[in-house]
Protein backbone atom coordinates (compact mmCIF):
# COMPACT_ATOMS: atom_id res chain seq x y z
CA UNK A 1 0.00 0.00 0.00
CA UNK A 2 1.41 3.78 -0.62
CA UNK A 3 1.62 5.71 2.03
CA UNK A 4 -1.62 7.43 2.75
CA UNK A 5 0.85 11.06 3.10
CA UNK A 6 3.05 10.92 -0.01
CA UNK A 7 -0.74 9.20 -2.00
CA UNK A 8 -0.86 11.54 -4.61
CA UNK A 9 -3.99 9.18 -6.91
CA UNK A 10 -7.07 10.74 -7.47
CA UNK A 11 -9.38 10.33 -4.68
CA UNK A 12 -11.28 7.80 -6.83
CA UNK A 13 -8.49 5.51 -7.25
CA UNK A 14 -7.45 5.83 -3.80
CA UNK A 15 -11.22 4.47 -2.56
CA UNK A 16 -10.93 1.80 -5.48
CA UNK A 17 -7.42 0.67 -3.39
CA UNK A 18 -8.74 1.27 0.07
CA UNK A 19 -11.92 -1.05 -1.01
CA UNK A 20 -9.77 -3.95 -3.16
CA UNK A 21 -7.38 -3.91 0.23
CA UNK A 22 -10.31 -4.25 2.72
CA UNK A 23 -11.86 -7.45 0.64
CA UNK A 24 -8.39 -9.09 -0.01
CA UNK A 25 -7.65 -8.90 4.18
CA UNK A 26 -11.37 -9.93 4.68
CA UNK A 27 -11.12 -12.88 2.25
CA UNK A 28 -7.38 -13.72 2.07
CA UNK A 29 -5.51 -11.57 5.04
CA UNK A 30 -3.02 -14.68 6.01
CA UNK A 31 -4.84 -17.41 5.00
CA UNK A 32 -4.76 -17.59 1.61
CA UNK A 33 -5.29 -21.19 1.68
CA UNK A 34 -8.65 -21.39 3.28
CA UNK A 35 -9.72 -18.90 -0.01
CA UNK A 36 -7.87 -21.06 -2.22
CA UNK A 37 -9.39 -24.48 -0.61
CA UNK A 38 -12.88 -23.02 -0.46
CA UNK A 39 -12.68 -22.15 -4.32
CA UNK A 40 -11.31 -25.69 -5.10
CA UNK A 41 -14.16 -27.59 -2.91
CA UNK A 42 -16.85 -26.03 -5.09
CA UNK A 43 -15.31 -26.39 -8.42
CA UNK A 44 -14.65 -30.32 -7.61
CA UNK A 45 -18.62 -30.08 -6.33
CA UNK A 46 -19.92 -28.37 -9.37
CA UNK A 47 -17.71 -30.83 -11.57
CA UNK A 48 -18.92 -33.95 -9.73
CA UNK A 49 -22.63 -32.03 -10.20
CA UNK A 50 -22.43 -32.17 -13.83
CA UNK A 51 -22.99 -35.94 -13.68
CA UNK A 52 -26.86 -35.85 -12.20
CA UNK A 53 -26.64 -39.22 -10.67
CA UNK A 54 -23.88 -37.96 -8.54
CA UNK A 55 -25.28 -34.80 -6.91
CA UNK A 56 -26.76 -36.73 -4.41
CA UNK A 57 -23.08 -38.44 -3.31
CA UNK A 58 -21.45 -34.67 -3.75
CA UNK A 59 -23.29 -34.01 -1.01
CA UNK A 60 -20.94 -36.50 1.14
CA UNK A 61 -17.80 -35.19 -0.72
CA UNK A 62 -18.43 -31.99 0.52
CA UNK A 63 -18.15 -31.62 4.04
CA UNK A 64 -15.22 -34.18 3.58
CA UNK A 65 -13.50 -31.61 1.47
CA UNK A 66 -13.85 -28.78 3.47
CA UNK A 67 -12.38 -30.75 7.00
CA UNK A 68 -9.10 -31.39 4.82
CA UNK A 69 -9.06 -27.36 4.07
CA UNK A 70 -9.62 -26.75 7.71
CA UNK A 71 -7.29 -29.83 8.92
CA UNK A 72 -4.24 -28.53 6.23
CA UNK A 73 -4.62 -24.89 7.44
CA UNK A 74 -4.90 -25.70 11.54
CA UNK A 75 -1.76 -27.67 10.57
CA UNK A 76 0.28 -25.24 8.51
CA UNK A 77 -0.21 -23.12 11.24
CA UNK A 78 1.04 -25.39 14.03
CA UNK A 79 4.03 -26.45 12.07
CA UNK A 80 5.16 -22.46 12.55
CA UNK A 81 4.16 -21.98 15.63
CA UNK A 82 6.90 -21.20 17.71
CA UNK A 83 5.91 -21.97 21.69
CA UNK B 1 -42.86 -28.95 0.14
CA UNK B 2 -44.12 -30.48 2.91
CA UNK B 3 -40.42 -31.39 3.59
CA UNK B 4 -39.36 -28.17 3.36
CA UNK B 5 -42.48 -26.29 5.44
CA UNK B 6 -41.39 -29.13 8.24
CA UNK B 7 -37.92 -27.95 8.40
CA UNK B 8 -37.56 -25.10 7.80
CA UNK B 9 -37.83 -24.00 11.75
CA UNK B 10 -34.80 -26.19 12.35
CA UNK B 11 -32.70 -24.03 9.60
CA UNK B 12 -34.47 -20.29 11.45
CA UNK B 13 -33.25 -21.77 14.51
CA UNK B 14 -29.53 -21.77 13.54
CA UNK B 15 -29.66 -19.37 11.39
CA UNK B 16 -31.10 -16.64 14.40
CA UNK B 17 -28.36 -18.78 16.15
CA UNK B 18 -25.62 -18.08 14.18
CA UNK B 19 -26.29 -14.31 13.84
CA UNK B 20 -26.84 -13.51 17.45
CA UNK B 21 -23.43 -15.31 18.72
CA UNK B 22 -21.52 -13.37 15.92
CA UNK B 23 -23.01 -10.35 16.71
CA UNK B 24 -22.60 -10.75 20.64
CA UNK B 25 -19.19 -11.41 19.94
CA UNK B 26 -18.43 -8.48 17.53
CA UNK B 27 -20.05 -5.94 20.38
CA UNK B 28 -18.61 -7.12 23.09
CA UNK B 29 -14.71 -5.95 21.38
CA UNK B 30 -17.02 -3.10 20.45
CA UNK B 31 -18.52 -2.29 24.08
CA UNK B 32 -15.04 -2.36 25.19
CA UNK B 33 -13.50 0.62 22.59
CA UNK B 34 -16.71 2.07 23.55
CA UNK B 35 -16.53 2.19 27.48
CA UNK B 36 -12.58 3.62 27.12
CA UNK B 37 -13.53 6.05 24.93
CA UNK B 38 -16.09 6.98 27.39
CA UNK B 39 -14.25 6.50 30.25
CA UNK B 40 -11.46 8.76 29.38
CA UNK B 41 -12.95 11.60 27.28
CA UNK B 42 -16.70 11.80 28.07
CA UNK B 43 -19.67 10.14 27.06
CA UNK B 44 -21.09 12.80 24.46
CA UNK B 45 -18.81 12.10 22.34
CA UNK B 46 -18.73 8.37 22.39
CA UNK B 47 -22.03 7.96 22.44
CA UNK B 48 -22.41 10.00 19.60
CA UNK B 49 -19.87 7.88 17.14
CA UNK B 50 -21.83 4.81 18.30
CA UNK B 51 -25.02 6.25 17.12
CA UNK B 52 -24.08 7.27 13.73
CA UNK B 53 -21.76 3.82 12.94
CA UNK B 54 -25.11 2.18 14.05
CA UNK B 55 -27.02 4.46 11.92
CA UNK B 56 -24.74 3.73 8.99
CA UNK B 57 -24.70 -0.41 9.54
CA UNK B 58 -28.41 -0.37 9.52
CA UNK B 59 -28.76 1.64 6.28
CA UNK B 60 -25.83 -1.19 4.87
CA UNK B 61 -28.16 -3.75 5.43
CA UNK B 62 -31.37 -1.58 4.12
CA UNK B 63 -29.68 -0.70 1.02
CA UNK B 64 -27.78 -3.40 -0.11
CA UNK B 65 -30.17 -7.02 1.49
CA UNK B 66 -33.04 -6.16 -0.20
CA UNK B 67 -31.80 -5.46 -3.57
CA UNK B 68 -30.12 -8.64 -3.78
CA UNK B 69 -32.93 -10.65 -2.44
CA UNK B 70 -35.30 -9.29 -5.31
CA UNK B 71 -33.08 -8.95 -7.86
CA UNK B 72 -30.04 -11.88 -8.10
CA UNK B 73 -31.05 -15.47 -9.13
CA UNK B 74 -31.03 -17.42 -5.68
CA UNK B 75 -28.86 -20.29 -7.38
CA UNK B 76 -26.36 -17.66 -8.03
CA UNK B 77 -26.92 -16.05 -4.86
CA UNK B 78 -26.35 -19.07 -2.79
CA UNK B 79 -23.21 -19.78 -4.74
CA UNK B 80 -21.23 -16.70 -4.13
CA UNK B 81 -23.03 -15.89 -0.45
CA UNK B 82 -21.84 -19.61 0.52
CA UNK B 83 -18.52 -19.44 -0.62
CA UNK B 84 -17.95 -16.26 0.87
CA UNK B 85 -19.97 -17.85 4.18
CA UNK B 86 -17.50 -20.78 3.78
CA UNK B 87 -14.23 -18.90 3.57
CA UNK B 88 -15.22 -16.45 6.62
CA UNK B 89 -16.68 -19.42 8.68
CA UNK B 90 -12.90 -20.99 8.49
CA UNK B 91 -11.55 -17.94 8.80
CA UNK B 92 -13.43 -17.90 12.44
CA UNK B 93 -12.88 -21.48 12.95
CA UNK B 94 -9.63 -21.66 12.32
CA UNK B 95 -8.94 -19.69 14.82
CA UNK B 96 -11.09 -20.61 17.51
CA UNK B 97 -9.45 -24.19 16.72
CA UNK B 98 -5.77 -22.79 17.41
CA UNK B 99 -7.05 -20.58 20.61
CA UNK B 100 -8.92 -24.14 22.04
CA UNK B 101 -5.23 -25.89 21.61
CA UNK B 102 -3.00 -22.92 22.73
CA UNK B 103 -1.39 -21.98 20.06
CA UNK B 104 -3.13 -18.55 19.63
CA UNK B 105 -3.58 -15.63 21.94
CA UNK B 106 -7.19 -15.62 23.67
CA UNK B 107 -8.66 -12.23 23.46
CA UNK B 108 -7.95 -10.51 26.33
CA UNK B 109 -10.23 -7.58 27.06
CA UNK B 110 -8.79 -6.57 30.04
CA UNK B 111 -5.80 -6.07 28.50
CA UNK B 112 -7.17 -4.07 24.99
CA UNK B 113 -9.05 -1.72 27.62
CA UNK B 114 -6.12 -0.97 29.49
CA UNK B 115 -4.40 -0.51 26.12
CA UNK B 116 -6.91 2.03 24.12
CA UNK B 117 -7.65 3.92 27.73
CA UNK B 118 -3.82 4.08 27.74
CA UNK B 119 -3.87 5.77 24.21
CA UNK B 120 -6.80 8.09 24.47
CA UNK B 121 -5.37 9.90 28.04
CA UNK B 122 -2.17 10.73 25.60
CA UNK B 123 -4.14 12.55 22.66
CA UNK B 124 -4.85 16.14 24.02
CA UNK B 125 -8.52 16.87 24.51
CA UNK B 126 -10.29 19.95 23.13
CA UNK B 127 -13.01 21.78 24.11
CA UNK B 128 -16.51 21.06 22.53
CA UNK B 129 -17.29 18.07 20.32
CA UNK B 130 -14.15 16.02 21.04
CA UNK B 131 -13.40 14.22 17.51
CA UNK B 132 -10.92 11.78 18.76
CA UNK B 133 -13.29 10.16 21.20
CA UNK B 134 -16.54 10.60 18.41
CA UNK B 135 -14.15 8.87 15.76
CA UNK B 136 -12.42 6.11 18.20
CA UNK B 137 -16.19 5.01 18.97
CA UNK B 138 -17.42 5.29 14.99
CA UNK B 139 -13.96 3.14 14.18
CA UNK B 140 -15.02 0.87 16.86
CA UNK B 141 -18.61 -0.12 16.49
CA UNK B 142 -18.17 0.34 12.65
CA UNK B 143 -15.98 -1.95 12.14
CA UNK B 144 -16.34 -4.98 14.47
CA UNK B 145 -20.26 -4.20 13.20
CA UNK B 146 -19.16 -4.58 9.60
CA UNK B 147 -18.60 -8.76 10.43
CA UNK B 148 -21.85 -8.63 11.41
CA UNK B 149 -23.55 -7.19 8.51
CA UNK B 150 -21.67 -9.27 5.97
CA UNK B 151 -22.99 -12.15 8.24
CA UNK B 152 -26.77 -10.93 8.41
CA UNK B 153 -26.92 -10.13 4.88
CA UNK B 154 -25.16 -13.49 3.69
CA UNK B 155 -27.64 -15.40 5.98
CA UNK B 156 -30.54 -13.53 5.39
CA UNK B 157 -31.12 -13.09 1.77
CA UNK B 158 -29.82 -16.99 1.16
CA UNK B 159 -32.89 -18.41 2.95
CA UNK B 160 -36.10 -18.93 1.30
CA UNK B 161 -37.95 -17.51 1.87
CA UNK B 162 -35.39 -14.38 2.69
CA UNK B 163 -34.88 -14.27 6.81
CA UNK B 164 -32.83 -10.73 6.13
CA UNK B 165 -35.35 -8.94 9.15
CA UNK B 166 -35.08 -12.28 11.06
CA UNK B 167 -31.40 -12.10 11.18
CA UNK B 168 -31.13 -8.27 11.40
CA UNK B 169 -33.34 -8.57 14.48
CA UNK B 170 -31.39 -11.28 16.28
CA UNK B 171 -28.19 -8.92 15.32
CA UNK B 172 -29.69 -6.19 16.79
CA UNK B 173 -31.13 -8.20 19.75
CA UNK B 174 -27.76 -9.33 20.24
CA UNK B 175 -26.69 -5.73 20.51
CA UNK B 176 -29.06 -4.53 22.67
CA UNK B 177 -28.21 -7.50 25.47
CA UNK B 178 -24.20 -6.65 25.21
CA UNK B 179 -24.98 -2.86 25.47
CA UNK B 180 -27.30 -3.37 27.98
CA UNK B 181 -25.11 -5.80 30.69
CA UNK B 182 -22.37 -3.33 29.38
CA UNK B 183 -23.93 -0.15 30.60
CA UNK B 184 -25.26 -1.70 33.81
CA UNK B 185 -21.90 -3.68 35.03
CA UNK B 186 -19.96 -0.94 33.41
CA UNK B 187 -16.95 -2.21 32.54
CA UNK B 188 -15.74 -4.46 29.72
CA UNK B 189 -16.98 -8.16 29.56
CA UNK B 190 -13.91 -9.48 30.38
CA UNK B 191 -15.75 -12.55 31.47
CA UNK B 192 -17.71 -13.66 28.81
CA UNK B 193 -16.86 -17.10 27.24
CA UNK B 194 -15.88 -15.30 23.70
CA UNK B 195 -13.75 -18.35 22.09
CA UNK B 196 -16.19 -20.56 22.69
CA UNK B 197 -18.82 -18.21 20.92
CA UNK B 198 -16.28 -17.91 17.73
CA UNK B 199 -16.24 -21.79 17.90
CA UNK B 200 -19.85 -21.46 17.81
CA UNK B 201 -19.94 -19.05 14.98
CA UNK B 202 -17.61 -20.82 12.91
CA UNK B 203 -19.29 -24.21 13.12
CA UNK B 204 -22.31 -22.60 11.85
CA UNK B 205 -20.73 -20.67 9.22
CA UNK B 206 -18.76 -23.39 7.66
CA UNK B 207 -21.82 -25.36 7.78
CA UNK B 208 -24.15 -22.56 5.97
CA UNK B 209 -21.44 -22.28 3.61
CA UNK B 210 -21.27 -26.05 2.91
CA UNK B 211 -24.86 -26.50 2.70
CA UNK B 212 -25.14 -23.31 0.33
CA UNK B 213 -21.91 -23.10 -2.06
CA UNK B 214 -23.32 -26.98 -2.68
CA UNK B 215 -26.58 -26.13 -3.22
CA UNK B 216 -25.11 -23.27 -5.79
CA UNK B 217 -23.91 -26.23 -7.63
CA UNK B 218 -27.13 -28.04 -7.48
CA UNK B 219 -25.69 -30.87 -5.03
CA UNK B 220 -28.62 -32.43 -3.57
CA UNK B 221 -28.77 -32.51 0.45
CA UNK B 222 -30.44 -35.71 1.66
CA UNK B 223 -33.21 -34.35 4.11
CA UNK B 224 -32.99 -31.06 2.93
CA UNK B 225 -32.91 -27.94 5.66
CA UNK B 226 -32.01 -30.71 7.88
CA UNK B 227 -28.76 -31.36 6.46
CA UNK B 228 -27.72 -28.00 8.07
CA UNK B 229 -27.35 -29.12 12.01
CA UNK B 230 -25.95 -32.58 11.07
CA UNK B 231 -23.23 -30.74 8.98
CA UNK B 232 -22.75 -28.61 12.49
CA UNK B 233 -22.30 -31.68 14.40
CA UNK B 234 -19.61 -33.22 11.91
CA UNK B 235 -17.81 -30.16 12.07
CA UNK B 236 -18.13 -30.02 15.46
CA UNK B 237 -16.61 -33.49 16.13
CA UNK B 238 -13.92 -32.43 13.30
CA UNK B 239 -13.10 -29.22 15.41
CA UNK B 240 -12.92 -31.21 19.04
CA UNK B 241 -10.63 -33.91 17.23
CA UNK B 242 -8.16 -31.49 15.97
CA UNK B 243 -7.82 -29.46 19.15
CA UNK B 244 -7.34 -32.85 20.90
CA UNK B 245 -4.77 -33.79 18.43
CA UNK B 246 -2.38 -30.73 19.16
CA UNK B 247 -2.97 -30.91 22.88
CA UNK B 248 -1.65 -34.45 22.48
CA UNK B 249 0.79 -32.79 20.12
CA UNK B 250 1.98 -30.40 22.79
CA UNK B 251 2.32 -32.83 25.67
CA UNK B 252 -1.24 -30.42 27.37
CA UNK B 253 -4.23 -32.83 28.82
CA UNK B 254 -7.24 -33.45 26.44
CA UNK B 255 -10.18 -30.73 26.08
CA UNK B 256 -13.15 -31.20 27.32
CA UNK B 257 -15.81 -28.92 25.76
CA UNK B 258 -14.93 -26.43 28.27
CA UNK B 259 -11.13 -25.88 27.56
CA UNK B 260 -12.76 -23.84 24.21
CA UNK B 261 -15.16 -22.01 25.71
CA UNK B 262 -13.08 -20.48 29.31
CA UNK B 263 -12.98 -16.80 29.33
CA UNK B 264 -11.15 -14.74 26.77
CA UNK B 265 -8.23 -14.23 29.12
CA UNK B 266 -4.83 -14.40 27.14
Amino acid sequence: MADPVDDDRPTALRWLGAFGHFWWEFLIGDTPELFVGAVAVIGILALLCLHVHLRTAAACVAPVLVTLVLVASVWRAARTHVP
Amino acid sequence: MTLLASTAPTGALVLVTAVFLASAVEMVEALTIVLAVGVTRGWRSALEGVAVAVAVLAALVGLVGPPLVHWVPLSALRLVVGGLLLVFGLQWLRKAVLRAAGLKAKHDEDAIFAEHVAELEATPKTTGRDATAFTVAFKGVFLEGLEVIVIVITLGSTSHPSRLGLAAAAAAAAALVVGVVGLVVHRQLSGVPENAMKMGVGLMLVSFGTFWSAEGVHVTWPGSDLAVPVLVAWYGLVAWLVVTALKRRAGQPAPGLASAGGPAHG
